[in-house]
């Protein structure tokens, strides 16, 4: 047992020396970088911290990552991403945690606690991003080929049957969405007499999944989605036609019968941030970009398996003037 | 589980059932009396379908809920003036400094360097160093292999922000448990008081507390650490408070008489003698804060779950298996690392292994060889930031090919499987539970219970509907449980043919034991995405979830109690000329019994855990209105009245299962505990 451990002793020093020298022959220069780090955080300018929500969806990561990327590389900002649902950043206004939410798709309950007015005053609206979200009721495109009539929700009652799942109960199933979007599709199916059930897939992951499978199987499936989203790169989701939306007809949860309104995609910032001022203050109130774009990176982040710094810095690379126009 | 804590599991029932005994009575067999309330159930179903079943829709709220919802909202509006917040967010300041500093020491840039302190070549020396002077030179090799893992998949930030998270919450659990566990193991009262807790602590689902918490102690570390605090400390208190309360009184009667006084009696024989048992607790403790990894990175905690939701949000299986499959090597290093401790002190007190000089010149020529290491890794860039190898992205890519084929074969039978488990058993059990009015369903489960377990199990089984009923969710809870209910039956089959093939047969054994490993230390969300590939949004789905996880443990524990059939017990049946078959079916599980019913215990509170997830993936029901609460800030009251009835239902389920087994007079009675065995079960 001694021998063992002796040579293994033996080899563990031999493998250190060896890398010591891999090491010494690829040019450590520790010091160097030390060095021009400390010289260059005297000159940097005024930004400092740049603290940047990053919510768990890939449209969201392109917006973050492409603002974010830019406060560093122009301003010398530090930018510290943060992994966090929505709830949670928005309450990270207040503490200092979170400066920018940049994609909010609407939350009236929060913006009551943190808005001036009713709130805090902690979080304010800081425009929109220029994306705008279209959410409502998707079928798979090989249904929509096949049956072009199924796209009006009048006739969706005569498929219910191939609707049909283990969890429907009998009836239609039509897949709910994660529980983070809002949703009226249980009111919208039983005000409009649709015979269906929601059953809620409960993650983006499984709406997704569900789609993917559904196209590549040739299965029937009608469910909650939204635009932008990677997947319509792979996947190109139809619409289905639901009574047109009218001011106000989704005030009464129980009574919603008509389809979502087209959501306009808003930047959400802390309070207290945006009087410091500041260059960063400046690029996040001047970002704005299509849903092209936003698509653009998304497609390298989910589909290219990039990094999203990486992705984001690939974009404003090859996109000079849209980022000009912002850095103003 | 490690021996001790069965023993210890045992041990404590023995006294349990020697208290039962006396109150069970003769009469009509149980079994009569269930399969009697079925049938009127079924029959009172038929003409009852329907009504005053309390469905509430997905996106409906009640009253209670939306008050729950207020004063959480009340509790945020007063955190600048409120004074625990101050003090928590004071405490959590105090986290976050030490982590920083931690951080730039081992793991993220210590500005303006362009690397930390120490660079992984000394960070992975110093481990193995510190690895062979607790442990031995075989777990030396383990660490130095599982920290170059880290580096070579190009994790290493990640990986050790997650060990300090791990190491910093588990360092709490010590200062905070220790105490607790005493008081739970010299004090019959303290212990009454403390395990309903602990038994809310371990089955509240993190989703419900999670944003609370860091309405106390922030995003990011010090709220990562706090949740994993509560889910970790349970095990700590209750297995080292059985170890303290488990030295014999004999011992402590003998000390005594030299006149000690009590905290003598605590520090030098009460502690010392459980030492074994507070080790295994701390062990538990490990691997639970391990596991709560993946749920801390959505407040922004530190650490491999980052990387893994990373893949999760963009359904890419590959990417967040390969980081997912670095904690389970994590769980193995730790698990194994701290259990190969607590056994050199023993070895080394009994002269064993090597001791003496000798060792003193080893550590000594180690020393110096780790401290060259650290010192070359503060100085060499290569062997500061570990080199790019593109392996991670390669492993990720080769097993993303191996799961989409695997994947596609399964597609077919999988189908058949789910339709048959769906239609022959999932429906028809929901349609009874669910479509009953509540108060049906309601005495007809009392009255299992009090069929099953006697008064001592309808008790809490009332009061638990009670509160079920009260919470808004009557339906919800009956749709749950029924998933429950089918995925314990699953796990119970999966575990007696898997169990007994173990107990026979040494190779199927040693090649099942870290696949099983595997499976219960291995995050959810990393094979969420697979399992949906297969059997889309559907309840099946969070049953295979909840298969994964709490199979191996009831496996464990199923093989185990086979084995312990004693050999002259199948001897004399085998010279009768019994058939394998007979041997199984009228030997090994019969004696076995015991052991099926832990499992059984066991694995219906691992399912349970996993309700949530089950929310995730199309399951609805409690899992569901729990993630909903999570992700909407308007919904939290009714997510909160979903946590606490996932711990109702937990609660009595497991005092039923307590009492059944007690009165079958081969009881085993359980801590409610869940998530905790990790790589632990060895």
């Amino acid at each position: 047992m001694r021998t063992y451990r002796r040579t293994g002793r033996l080899a563990a020093l031999a493998a250190c020396a060896a890398l010591a020298l891999a090491g010494c022959g690829s040019g450590g220069s520790i010091d160097e970088q030390t060095q021009a780090n400390e010289e260059n955080a005297a000159e940097s300018g005024d930004c400092g911290e740049l603290n940047m929500a990053v919510n768990p969806w890939v449209g969201y990561q392109a917006d973050a990552y492409v603002v974010g990327e830019l406060a560093k590389e122009r301003f010398g900002c530090t930018v510290n991403y943060k992994d966090l649902k929505e709830d949670v950043s928005w309450q990270g206004f207040g503490t200092g945690d979170v400066d920018v939410v940049i994609e909010d798709w609407g939350h009236p309950d929060l913006e009551k606690k943190f808005f001036e007015g009713e709130g805090d005053g902690s979080a304010q609206d800081m425009g929109p991003t220029g994306n705008e979200g279209i959410i409502g009721w998707y079928v798979p495109p090989w249904l929509a080929e096949k049956y072009p009539d199924i796209l009006d929700h009048e006739n969706l009652n005569k498929y219910a049957e191939q609707f049909k799942t283990s969890e429907s109960g009998g009836k239609g199933q039509f897949l709910g969405a994660d529980p983070s979007y809002v949703q009226f599709d249980e009111a919208i199916v039983s005000n409009l007499d649709l015979n269906f059930k929601v059953v809620f897939s409960g993650s983006e992951a499984a709406s997704i999944q569900a789609f993917e499978k559904a196209e590549k199987n040739k299965e029937f499936l009608i469910g909650y989605f939204y635009e932008p989203q990677w997947l319509f790169a792979e996947v190109p989701l139809a619409k289905v036609e639901l009574p047109e939306f009218e001011d106000g007809c989704q005030d009464d949860p129980a009574e919603v019968a008509c389809d979502y309104p087209v959501t306009t995609l808003k930047k959400i910032v802390s309070t207290s941030w945006a009087e410091e001022g500041g260059p960063a203050v400046d690029l996040v109130k001047n970002f704005e970009w299509t849903n092209d774009d936003q698509n653009e990176v998304a497609k390298m982040i989910a589909k290219d398996g990039m990094d999203p710094d990486a992705a984001a810095q690939q974009w404003i690379e090859d996109n000079p003037d849209k980022v000009d126009a912002w850095l103003g | 589980m490690s021996t001790t804590a069965g023993t210890a599991v045992r041990a404590q029932e023995r006294e349990d059932r020697a208290a039962a005994d006396s109150g069970s009575g003769g009469g009509v067999p149980r079994w009569v009396l269930v399969i009697g309330i079925v049938v009127a159930w079924v029959v009172l179903w038929s003409v009852l379908r329907g009504q005053d079943t309390l469905v509430l829709r997905g996106r409906d709220s009640t009253p209670l809920h939306d008050d729950l919802t207020a004063f959480r909202d009340g509790v945020l509006a007063s955190r600048d003036t409120n004074p625990v917040i101050g003090l928590t967010t004071a405490i959590a300041e105090g986290f976050r400094a030490v982590f920083d500093f931690l951080q730039r020491l081992v793991s993220v840039p210590a500005f303006p360097r362009p690397v930390p302190q120490v660079g992984w070549l000394g960070v992975t020396a110093l481990a193995a160093w510190v690895a062979l002077a607790v442990a031995s030179w075989r777990i030396s090799l383990l660490v130095t292999g599982t920290f170059l893992a880290y580096g070579l998949l190009g994790f290493w930030s990640d990986s050790l922000d997650l060990l300090l998270v791990t190491g910093l919450a588990v360092v709490m659990t010590v200062l905070i448990g220790m105490p607790l566990a005493v008081a739970v193991g010299t004090s019959r009262r303290a212990k009454a008081v403390i395990t309903p807790v602990l038994d809310a602590m371990q089955t509240m689902p993190t989703f419900v507390y999670l944003i609370p918490v860091v309405l106390f102690f922030g995003i990011g570390v010090a709220g990562a650490v706090a949740c994993t605090l509560i889910y970790a400390l349970p095990p700590l208190i209750r297995i080292g408070g059985y170890g303290i309360s488990a030295v014999s009184t004999a011992t402590l009667e003998a000390t005594d008489s030299f006149g000690q006084t009590r905290w003598q009696r605590l520090r030098k024989v009460q502690l010392p003698m459980a030492r074994k048992t507070i080790i295994v607790g701390l062990n538990q403790t490990t691997m639970a804060a391990l596991s709560m990894a993946i749920i801390a990175s959505y407040v922004n905690g530190p650490g491999l779950g980052k990387p893994v939701l990373q893949g999760l949000i963009r359904n890419d299986v590959g990417s967040s298996l390969v980081p997912g499959l670095l904690i389970v090597l994590t769980a193995i290093m730790l698990d194994r690392t701290t259990t190969a401790a607590s056994e050199r002190a023993d070895l080394a007190a009994r002269g064993r292994g090597l001791v003496g000089r000798p060792r003193q010149l080893l550590l000594g020529v180690g020393a110096v060889v780790a401290l060259a290491c650290v010192y070359l890794s503060r100085t060499v860039l290569d062997l500061a930031t570990f080199p790019e190898t593109g392996w991670g992205r390669s492993l990720a890519d080769g097993l993303d090919s191996v799961v989409g084929s695997v994947v596609g074969a399964l597609d077919g039978p999988g189908e058949v499987f789910k339709n048959a488990v769906t239609y022959g058993l999932l429906n028809p059990m929901q349609s009874l539970l669910a479509e009953s009015p509540w108060w049906l369903a309601a005495v007809a489960i009392a009255g299992i219970a009090a069929a099953l377990g006697g008064v001592r199990a309808l008790l809490p089984a009332v009061v638990c509907l009670a509160g079920i009923w009260f919470f808004d969710l009557w339906n919800d809870t009956m749709v749950t449980l029924n998933m429950v209910l089918v995925a314990t039956i699953l796990v119970m089959v999966v575990a007696t043919v898997f169990g007994v093939l173990m107990a026979r047969s040494r190779r199927i054994d040693v090649t099942l034991r870290p696949l099983l490993d595997a499976g219960q230390t291995i995050p959810a969300f990393v094979y969420l995405i697979p399992v949906l590939a297969l059997f889309g949004s559907t309840r099946f789905t969070a049953i295979v979830a909840a298969l994964v996880y709490a199979a191996p443990a009831a496996i464990k524990l199923v093989a185990d109690g086979v084995k312990a059939v004693p050999e002259t017990t199948l001897e004399a049946s085998r010279s009768t000329g019994t058939t394998s078959w007979q041997e199984i079916t009228q030997v090994q599980l019969p004696m076995a019994r015991g052991s099926l019913v832990l499992a059984a215990n066991q694995g219906l509170l691992y399912v349970l855990a996993m309700v949530v997830i089950g929310g995730l993936v199309g399951a609805g029901a409690l899992g569901y209105d729990v993630v909903l609460g999570f992700s909407r800030s308007e919904e939290w009251g009714k997510g909160a009245a979903a946590g606490i009835t996932i711990v109702l239902l937990g609660i009595m389920l497991d005092r039923i299962g307590q009492r059944a087994a007690a009165r079958t007079g081969e009881g085993v009675k359980v801590p409610l505990r869940r998530g905790t065995s990790g790589a632990a079960a060895r």
